[in-house]
């Protein structure tokens, strides 16, 4: 694995890893634009991304990397059906004010998607609220419920039952506790972050 | 190297034939006045063409010959700047309609004497055919990129529109693929300002020595007040007097304000055409990029092969961030790869033309693929 792959956070490794080179990619909230510039460098990658803050999006452009300044909640309906292969959505979800239809649009316009979320059912979360009384501040979330852009807390097993609601199938799903890749066993119990592979039901 | 750059000094080409114009006419013998900077490549494949703004002109990094003015965007064009002549070979023309070298109603028609009102109502598509016709003259099959902001970016989104092979990517700044209402009125007053002037005469005041200044100078004030933003105004003069304690009760400048827009307005007159500016807002109020291509504004980029980027700003009024907006969503729709930003500057609509490092690098990173 290259060394610009591996230098990516976490989940946004386990991702560029997973897309098929060459393919189709829309980053929804890609920040300053890292994953976008591993997967087109490394990846050949036509890969373009949505950012709802400027100064991120100046700093995509500055890299060359075609980014829209958007945001998820109102300007994905205007791209086309099935434009890209794969629709992203890193650490966005729960700031979305409404999940459920991002990841219809997300599955709209890739023809497969890959999410990833903080894990809200982790054992530190639930020690944190159980012992403390307070809404958890974590190292994955290390905001304040006052301001915290996540409006939307989920968790693995939450995430699951919507996916089934919609008729959403996984491919495929990873999670990391720390920086480590952990087993899908007792994942709610203990993964800090989720990464899933999505695609229609046929 | 930083090494001042290497100019030619403004050429006039005629072109070798005919200009067909979209009101059905054709214009004969038509001049483009131009200036080009930096190196052509041997491949002949780092031409960068500028297109400028309403009042502007080819003296894009070079002093203006009647103000004695740096180019009108000598800050970001030059060795080492964001348009880069040591890697560019940077050109700009006057459009046509214009009073600085292009043929306009200024220029003597056939019979020799000026055209005058007898001059063809033009549009943006109609000058993008006079720069085409440039291009094919200097033999630039294909722009490394074409650039424009307001006027200039209606035209760099033409030009990829109609002319999709002849460039590589598109950077529009503070435009808009249409004029509103709002923007048509700003104009119709302007227009009416110098038509009101008797000293128009219907247009053909060229031989009487007497040229409606007075109406072009209002029509300029009018105009100049739409380029900058509320704060922008306040912060620079607020309700501050000019160079007197007390208001006058009278009707001179008292305010600052009032003195700065008359200086803008008469000074305007020393360098620009009454006709011109009459043909070139009507050029601009006919803009309809979607109207051209069945009403879908994401028709026009259907066979476009170019990179965009957009950036609107935030003060910007004149054409707010919305209208870039819907020209990116157009772009999305026809899977044209798009850069959008909107930038944070005090300026209002200037500020393309103004100290915003934020663009400085945006235009950077955009030109350097």
């Amino acid at each position: 694995m290259s060394p610009a792959l591996t230098s990516l956070r976490p989940d946004l490794s386990v991702i560029a890893q997973n897309v098929e080179p060459g393919a189709r990619v829309l980053d929804v909230g890609c920040g300053d634009g890292a994953l976008l510039a591993a997967l087109r460098d490394e990846r050949g990658c036509d890969a373009r991304g949505m950012e709802i803050d400027p100064a991120n999006v100046a700093e995509c452009v500055a890299k060359g990397l075609p980014v829209i300044q958007g945001d998820a909640d109102e300007d994905l309906a205007f791209y086309p059906d099935a434009s890209f292969d794969y629709a992203i959505l890193s650490q966005t979800l729960q700031t979305t004010l409404r999940p459920a239809v991002i990841l219809e649009e997300l599955l709209r316009i890739g023809g497969r998607a890959f999410v990833s979320f903080p894990n809200f059912a982790h054992w530190r979360v639930r020690l944190s609220l159980l012992f403390g009384g307070r809404m958890p501040v974590t190292r994955l979330l290390p905001v304040a419920w006052y301001e915290t852009p996540n409006i939307h807390h989920v968790t693995v097993d939450d995430f699951r039952s919507l996916l089934d609601e919609r008729g959403i199938a996984v491919e495929k799903s990873w999670f990391l506790n720390g920086d480590k890749q952990t087993s899908a066993a007792a994942a709610n119990f203990r993964a800090e972050h989720a990464i899933f592979l999505l695609s229609k039901q046929r | 190297m930083a090494t001042a750059p290497t100019t030619v000094a403004s050429e006039t080409l005629t072109l070798p034939g005919p200009l067909q114009l979209d009101c059905g006419r054709q214009l004969d013998r038509v001049d483009v006045a131009y200036e080009a900077y930096g190196e052509l490549s041997p491949a002949r494949d780092n031409a960068v063409f500028v297109a400028h703004a309403l009042t502007g002109d080819h003296y894009l990094a070079s002093p203006h010959p009647i103000t004695g003015k740096p180019g009108w965007w000598a800050r970001m064009v030059g060795p080492g700047k964001p348009i880069d002549t040591n890697r560019f070979y940077v050109i700009c023309a006057n459009v046509l309609g214009s009073c600085m070298g292009s043929t306009g109603p200024a220029s003597l028609a056939p019979d020799g004497k000026p055209y005058g009102m007898r001059f063809p109502v033009i549009t943006i598509r109609d000058m993008v055919r006079a720069h085409v016709a440039l291009l094919d003259a200097l033999g630039i099959k294909r722009l490394h990129a074409v650039v424009g902001g307001s006027m200039g970016g209606m035209q760099a989104l033409s030009l990829a529109a109609n002319f999709p092979e002849r460039a590589s990517a598109a950077l529009v700044l503070a435009a808009t693929a249409r004029h509103s209402a709002q923007n048509i009125a700003f104009h119709e007053v302007g227009r009416q300002a110098i038509m009101a002037d008797s000293a128009w005469q219907d247009g053909d005041y060229y031989a009487s020595g007497n040229r409606p200044e007075k109406g072009l100078a209002v029509a300029r004030m009018a105009a100049h007040i739409t380029y900058l933003s509320e704060a922008g105004l306040t912060g620079k003069f607020g309700r501050n007097l000019q160079d007197r304690a007390e208001k006058t009760f009278g009707f001179d400048a008292d305010f600052q304000v009032e003195s700065y827009l008359r200086y803008q307005g008469i000074s305007f007159t020393d360098r620009f055409d009454a006709n011109s500016y009459l043909y070139i807002t009507r050029a601009m109020d006919y803009f309809d990029l979607a109207e051209e291509h069945g009403g879908y504004l994401a028709n026009a980029f259907r066979t476009t092969k170019a990179r965009f980027c957009l950036v609107s700003f935030d003060t910007d009024w004149l054409y707010p961030t919305a209208e870039s907006r819907n020209i990116v969503h157009a772009l999305n729709a026809a899977g044209a790869p798009v850069t959008f930003v909107e930038l944070s500057a005090p300026y209002g609509h200037d500020s393309f033309l103004l100290e915003v490092p934020a663009l400085d690098r945006v235009v950077t990173g955009f030109l350097d693929q």
